[in-house]
C-alpha cells in the first residue's frame, strides 16, 4: 500500500498544518478592519487626510479587481489603465449628455461605468487572450495605448488633450471627500466581496488551475478561453468603477490621466506587494502603500521620486519576497504551528510517545508552499 | 466492440511526419497496450485523440461520435481523459482541489457555487482512498513526490468516471511496489467496465496487465493481438530491433 | 509625389527604429526577455548624445564612439544584476523587473533632466539632399547609413563568427546550448549589452530628430513593441521587415489623412496581424509543451 510512503512506520500521520489563518482570526480581522474603515474619516475629519483615503479607496476597488483577473489567472496584465480610463470618460460623457448635477446623482453612473468598461473588455480580451503569457502582457499595454490615442484623436467625443470638465459637487469643503470616500469604501468592499466568493467557487477554481497549468486544465474540462474571459470582465469592471470614482472626485478627465502607466505601475506595485492571487493580498498593498504614496506627494511634490521609489520597491519585491507578503505571513503562523507541535512532541516524549523525531520525519512529508 | 477508432490519422511536424495513416481500434472494456519503439508516433496519437494536437488528416471516432480535432475539454467531457509521460498536476492547489477541478458541474449556476459539494467531496475521498493518498487531502500537491504526483494524476482523471482513460508511460520512473498497486488499481477499474490504452516501454508490466496489444512503427499501426501472440511476432521483434532509423526522433 | 515622399520618409525612419526593433526581439529571442526598458534605454541614449554635444561640441554620430560602449557595459551590468538572479518564472518576472527598471530610470531621467523637452540640434539638420522634387535631409541619410552598417555588423557577428554562433545556438535552446560548452550566462549578457548598445545608437537618431523629454519612452516603447509583435518575437529579420513596413504606413497615413491618425495606424496594423497571424510575420508558431 502506498499508505508507507506516506507516514513512517510506527508513527500516526501528523496532523495537517493548515494553509490559512484560523477561521476566528480571519473573519474577526475582517470585521475589525472594516469597523476602521468606516469610522475613519469620523476620526480623521481633516479634508487633507481623508482625501488620502479616498484614493485609498479608489486603488483598493482597483487592485481586488485586477487581482480577480491577474492574481488568479496568472495572466499579468499592465494594461488595465484601459478600464481606469474608460470609466472615467464613460462617467464624464454620461455626465455631460445626460445633464447629470453634480453631487449625489454623479454616484449612479458608477454601475455604467464599470459595465462599459466590462463590455468593452470582451472584444478586447478575446483578441488577447489568444497569445502567449509574455506576448499578452505587452499587448495589454499595446491596447491602453490605442485608448489613449483614441482619446486624443476623437476630439469630437472626447475634447482631445482639453480633456471633459466633471461638474463639481457643491458640498462644503470641510465635507467634500466624506461621500466620495463612503462610496469607494462601498466599491472597495463590493471588489473584495467577489475576490472571495470568486476564489471560493466552483468557478474560481478553474481560474486557478489555469494559472498553474492552462492545458492540463483544459484536458480536464476546463473551458480556458471563456473562464479567462470572464474574469478579465470582472476585473474590468471594477476598474471601470474605480475610474468612474476618481473623474468627479478630481473634477475633470485627460486622456493622459485617465489612460495613465503609471496606474498600471501603481496597481501592480501594490498587488504584488500584498501579494497577488491571494485575497488579502491587494488589500495589504493598498492600505500600506497608497497613504505612504499620497504622503510623499504631498510632502515633496515631486511626481519622479514617486516613479523612482515604486520602480525601486517593485524590484525589491519581485527579487526578496516575490509571493508578496500575504503569503509570507502563513508561513510565518505554519512555522510557528510546526515548532509548537514539535515542542509538545519532545514533552510527550517522556511520556513513550512518538519522539520528536520520528514527527519530524513524518512533517518532512509535509512540504511548505 | 470498439469504443476507440483511429482511422487514417496523419500529423506532421515540419519535415516529420509522426503519424503516417495510422489506422488502428481500441476494444472496449478491455485494457489496451500499446507498444512501440520511440519516435514511432504513440504520444502523438494520444496528443491527437485527445485534441491537444490537429490532425492533418484522418477520423477519430468515440462511441461513435467523431471526435476529431474535438477541443481537450470536450473530449474530456465526453468520457475520454489522459495522463502524460511527465507527470502534469496543479502544484499550487492542494490535492484535494486538484481533484475537484475535474468533477464536473453543469450549467451557470454549478460554477457559482463552492466547489466542495457534499457529493463532490464524497467521490474525491473514496477516489483519493481507492489511490492511498488520504492523509494528503489538504497538502500542497507541489510538494508531493513523484509516484505520489502520479498517483494524484491517475486520481483527478478517475474523479469523473470517463468510460476510457489514455494511460502514457504510467511506469516511468516508478519504483515496483508503486507499480504493482497501480496495476491493482488499473484491474479494478477495468473489473468496472473503464477501457484502458497504456503506452508503455516496460515490457513486463504490458504483457502482464493487457489483455490486448498494440504495436506502433513510424507512425502507423504494425499490428494487434494477444500479448503473447505480439511478443513472439517476428515484425514486432524486427521493429525493435531492427536497422532502420527513419522516422525516430 | 506627396506619398512617394513619405514613403522615402518611412523607409529612412523605420531604418533606425529597425535598430532598436533588433534589440528588443534578439534580447527575446535569446533570453525570452521583453525588455521593457529599451524604450527609456533609448531615451537615455538620446539624453546623452544630446548631453556631449550640448556641452562638449561631440558631434552626434561621434558620441556613439562613447554612449554604445557605455550602455553596452549597463546592458551587461543590468543583465548580472536583474535577470541572472531570477529562480523561477523567469519569463514573467524578467519582464515585470525590466519594466520596473525601466521606471527607474526615467524617473532618475526625469529628476536630471526636467520635463523640458530638449532636441539634439546639429548645424547640418535642417540641409538636405535633393533629387528633383524628393528631399531626402542629411540627418536621416547618414542615420539609415549608419544603421545599415550596424545592422551589417550585427549580421555579420551573428552568422560569421563563433560567439554569434553560440548566440543562435543559445536561441535556439538553452539546455543544449549549455550541454556543448556554451556559457549561456556571458552570451545573454552580451546579448543584452548588444540590444542596449543598439538602443543608444537609435536614441542618438532619435534625439537628433525628435523633441523629447522622460516621457517619450511611453510612445518608444509602444511603437518598438508593435513592430516587434508584428515582425515576430524573435526574428531579426522580421523586425526589420516590420519596422520599414510600419514606418511607411504611418507615414503615408499622416500625409494623406493626419498625423495623429497616423500614430494609430501603428496599432491598428498590430491588431490586424494578431487576428491572422499571432506569432507574427516570422515569429514561430508556440508549440506546446509535450
Amino acid at each position: 500500500m502506498t499508505a508507507t510512503e506516506v507516514t513512517p512506520v510506527g508513527a500516526a500521520a501528523p496532523e495537517h498544518i493548515p494553509y490559512e489563518l484560523p477561521r476566528p482570526a480571519r473573519w474577526g480581522g475582517t470585521g475589525l478592519l472594516l469597523a476602521v474603515l468606516v469610522l475613519f474619516p469620523l476620526v480623521f475629519p481633516n479634508p487633507a487626510v481623508t482625501s488620502i483615503g479616498v484614493f485609498t479607496m479608489i486603488y483598493l476597488t482597483a487592485a481586488c479587481g485586477w487581482n480577480i483577473f491577474s492574481g488568479y489567472s496568472g495572466y499579468i496584465s499592465i494594461g488595465h489603465a484601459a478600464y481606469y480610463g474608460i470609466g472615467q470618460y464613460t462617467v464624464a460623457l454620461l455626465a455631460m449628455h445626460l445633464k447629470v448635477p453634480a453631487g449625489w446623482d454623479t454616484f449612479g453612473l458608477l454601475p455604467a461605468a464599470g459595465l462599459v468598461s466590462a463590455v468593452a473588455a470582451v472584444p478586447i480580451g478575446f483578441l488577447l487572450l489568444r497569445v502567449r503569457k509574455h506576448t499578452f502582457i505587452v499587448l495589454t499595454i499595446a491596447v491602453m495605448f490605442i485608448l489613449q490615442l483614441l482619446a486624443f484623436n476623437l476630439t469630437s467625443w472626447t475634447n482631445g488633450s482639453g480633456g471633459l470638465e466633471l461638474p463639481i459637487a457643491t458640498w462644503q469643503g470641510s465635507f467634500f471627500n466624506e461621500p466620495f470616500y463612503y462610496v469607494g469604501l462601498v466599491a472597495a468592499v463590493a471588489a473584495c466581496a467577489v475576490s472571495w466568493w470568486v476564489r471560493r467557487s466552483k468557478y474560481g477554481l478553474g481560474l486557478l488551475s489555469i494559472r498553474d497549468d492552462e492545458d492540463r486544465a483544459r484536458g480536464l474540462g476546463i473551458r480556458a478561453t471563456r473562464t479567462k474571459l470572464t474574469a478579465y470582465a470582472i476585473s474590468a469592471f471594477f476598474v471601470g468603477v474605480a475610474g468612474g470614482l476618481y473623474g468627479p472626485f478630481v473634477g475633470s478627465v485627460y486622456p493622459q490621466f485617465g489612460f495613465d502607466p503609471n496606474f498600471d505601475l501603481a496597481v501592480a506595485v501594490l498587488v504584488f506587494v500584498g501579494g497577488i492571487g491571494t485575497l488579502a493580498g491587494p488589500v495589504i498593498g493598498t492600505l500600506l502603500l497608497i497613504p505612504l504614496q499620497q504622503y510623499f506627494y504631498l510632502q515633496f511634490g515631486n511626481a519622479n521620486l514617486y516613479l523612482i521609489a515604486y520602480g525601486v520597491l517593485f524590484v525589491i519585491i519581485l527579487r526578496l519576497l516575490p509571493a508578496g507578503i500575504a503569503p509570507s505571513i502563513i508561513r510565518m503562523w505554519r512555522w510557528f504551528l510546526l515548532n509548537r507541535r514539535r515542542a509538545a512532541a519532545a514533552a510527550a516524549a517522556g511520556a513513550g510517545a512518538p519522539g520528536p523525531a520520528a514527527v519530524v520525519a513524518a512533517e518532512a512529508k509535509q512540504v511548505k508552499p | 466492440m470498439s469504443i476507440l477508432q483511429v482511422s487514417d490519422v496523419s500529423k506532421s511536424y515540419g519535415g516529420i511526419r509522426a503519424l503516417a495513416g495510422c489506422t488502428m481500434t481500441f476494444e472496449e472494456g478491455a485494457i489496451n497496450g500499446l507498444i512501440g519503439p520511440n519516435g514511432s508516433g504513440k504520444t502523438t496519437l494520444f496528443n491527437v485523440i485527445s485534441g491537444y494536437e490537429r490532425a492533418d488528416a484522418g477520423r477519430v471516432t468515440f462511441r461513435g461520435t467523431d471526435i476529431t480535432n474535438a477541443r481537450p475539454d470536450r473530449v474530456f467531457e465526453m468520457g475520454l481523459g489522459r495522463t502524460f509521460q511527465i507527470t502534469r498536476i496543479f502544484p499550487r492547489l492542494t490535492v484535494l482541489e486538484n481533484l475537484h477541478v475535474a468533477s464536473q458541474r453543469k450549467g451557470f449556476l454549478g460554477q457559482l457555487r463552492g466547489w466542495n459539494s457534499a457529493a463532490e467531496r464524497r467521490r474525491a475521498m473514496e477516489v483519493l482512498d481507492f489511490v492511498g493518498l488520504t492523509p494528503l487531502a489538504d497538502e500542497w500537491a507541489g510538494g508531493l513526490s513523484y509516484g505520489q504526483q502520479k498517483l494524484l494524476e491517475f486520481a483527478f482523471i478517475i474523479v469523473a468516471r470517463p468510460s476510457v482513460i489514455l494511460l502514457d508511460e504510467p511506469a516511468g520512473g516508478v519504483n515496483p511496489t508503486l507499480l504493482r498497486s497501480l496495476a491493482d488499481r488499473i484491474r479494478a477499474l477495468n473489473a468496472d467496465g473503464v477501457t484502458f490504452v497504456i503506452v508503455e516501454h516496460d515490457m513486463e508490466f504490458v504483457m502482464g496487465l493487457c489483455d490486448r496489444v498494440l504495436v506502433m512503427h513510424q507512425g502507423c499501426a504494425l499490428t494487434a493481438g494477444a500479448p503473447e501472440q505480439v511478443r513472439a511476432d517476428p515484425d514486432v521483434l524486427e521493429a525493435y530491433l531492427g536497422t532502420d532509423m527513419k522516422g525516430t526522433g | 509625389m506627396v506619398i512617394l515622399q513619405a514613403i522615402i520618409d518611412g523607409i529612412l525612419v523605420g531604418g533606425f527604429y529597425a535598430l532598436m526593433a533588433c534589440g528588443l526581439t534578439l534580447v527575446f529571442g535569446v533570453m525570452e526577455i521583453v525588455n521593457f526598458a529599451q524604450g527609456i534605454l533609448v531615451v537615455l541614449g538620446a539624453y546623452l548624445s544630446y548631453a556631449l554635444y550640448s556641452h562638449l561640441r561631440v558631434d552626434p554620430f561621434l558620441s556613439l564612439l562613447i554612449t554604445i560602449p557605455g550602455m553596452f557595459l549597463v546592458g551587461i551590468a543590468v543583465y548580472w544584476t536583474m535577470i541572472k538572479p531570477i529562480g523561477q518564472d523567469r519569463v514573467i518576472m524578467s519582464l515585470l523587473t525590466m519594466f520596473a527598471v525601466g521606471t527607474i530610470i526615467e524617473g532618475i531621467l526625469d529628476l536630471v533632466f526636467t520635463s523640458n523637452l530638449v532636441q539634439t540640434s546639429t548645424s547640418y539638420e535642417n540641409s538636405s539632399l535633393r533629387v528633383g522634387p524628393l528631399i531626402f535631409p542629411y540627418v536621416y541619410l547618414y542615420a539609415f547609413a549608419m544603421s545599415a552598417v550596424l545592422l551589417g555588423g550585427l549580421y555579420l557577428l551573428l552568422y560569421r563568427t563563433r560567439f554569434g554562433r553560440s548566440l543562435r545556438a543559445a536561441m535556439q535552446n538553452t539546455t543544449a546550448a549549455r550541454l556543448v560548452g556554451i556559457n549561456t550566462d556571458w552570451v545573454s549578457a552580451f546579448t543584452l549589452g548588444i540590444g542596449v548598445g543598439l538602443a543608444a545608437a537609435g536614441g542618438m537618431v532619435f534625439g537628433l530628430t525628435n523633441s523629447f523629454d522622460a516621457a517619450s519612452s511611453y510612445d518608444l516603447i509602444s511603437r518598438l513593441l508593435a513592430i516587434v509583435i508584428f515582425g515576430g518575437f524573435g526574428s531579426l529579420g522580421g523586425a526589420l521587415i516590420a519596422s520599414i513596413v510600419m514606418l511607411v504606413i504611418e507615414d503615408v497615413v499622416a500625409v494623406v489623412w493626419s498625423p495623429t491618425w497616423g500614430q494609430t495606424t501603428f496599432y491598428i496594423v498590430l491588431i490586424i496581424i494578431l487576428l491572422l497571424r499571432p506569432q507574427g510575420l516570422m515569429g514561430r508558431r508556440a508549440v506546446r509543451a509535450q
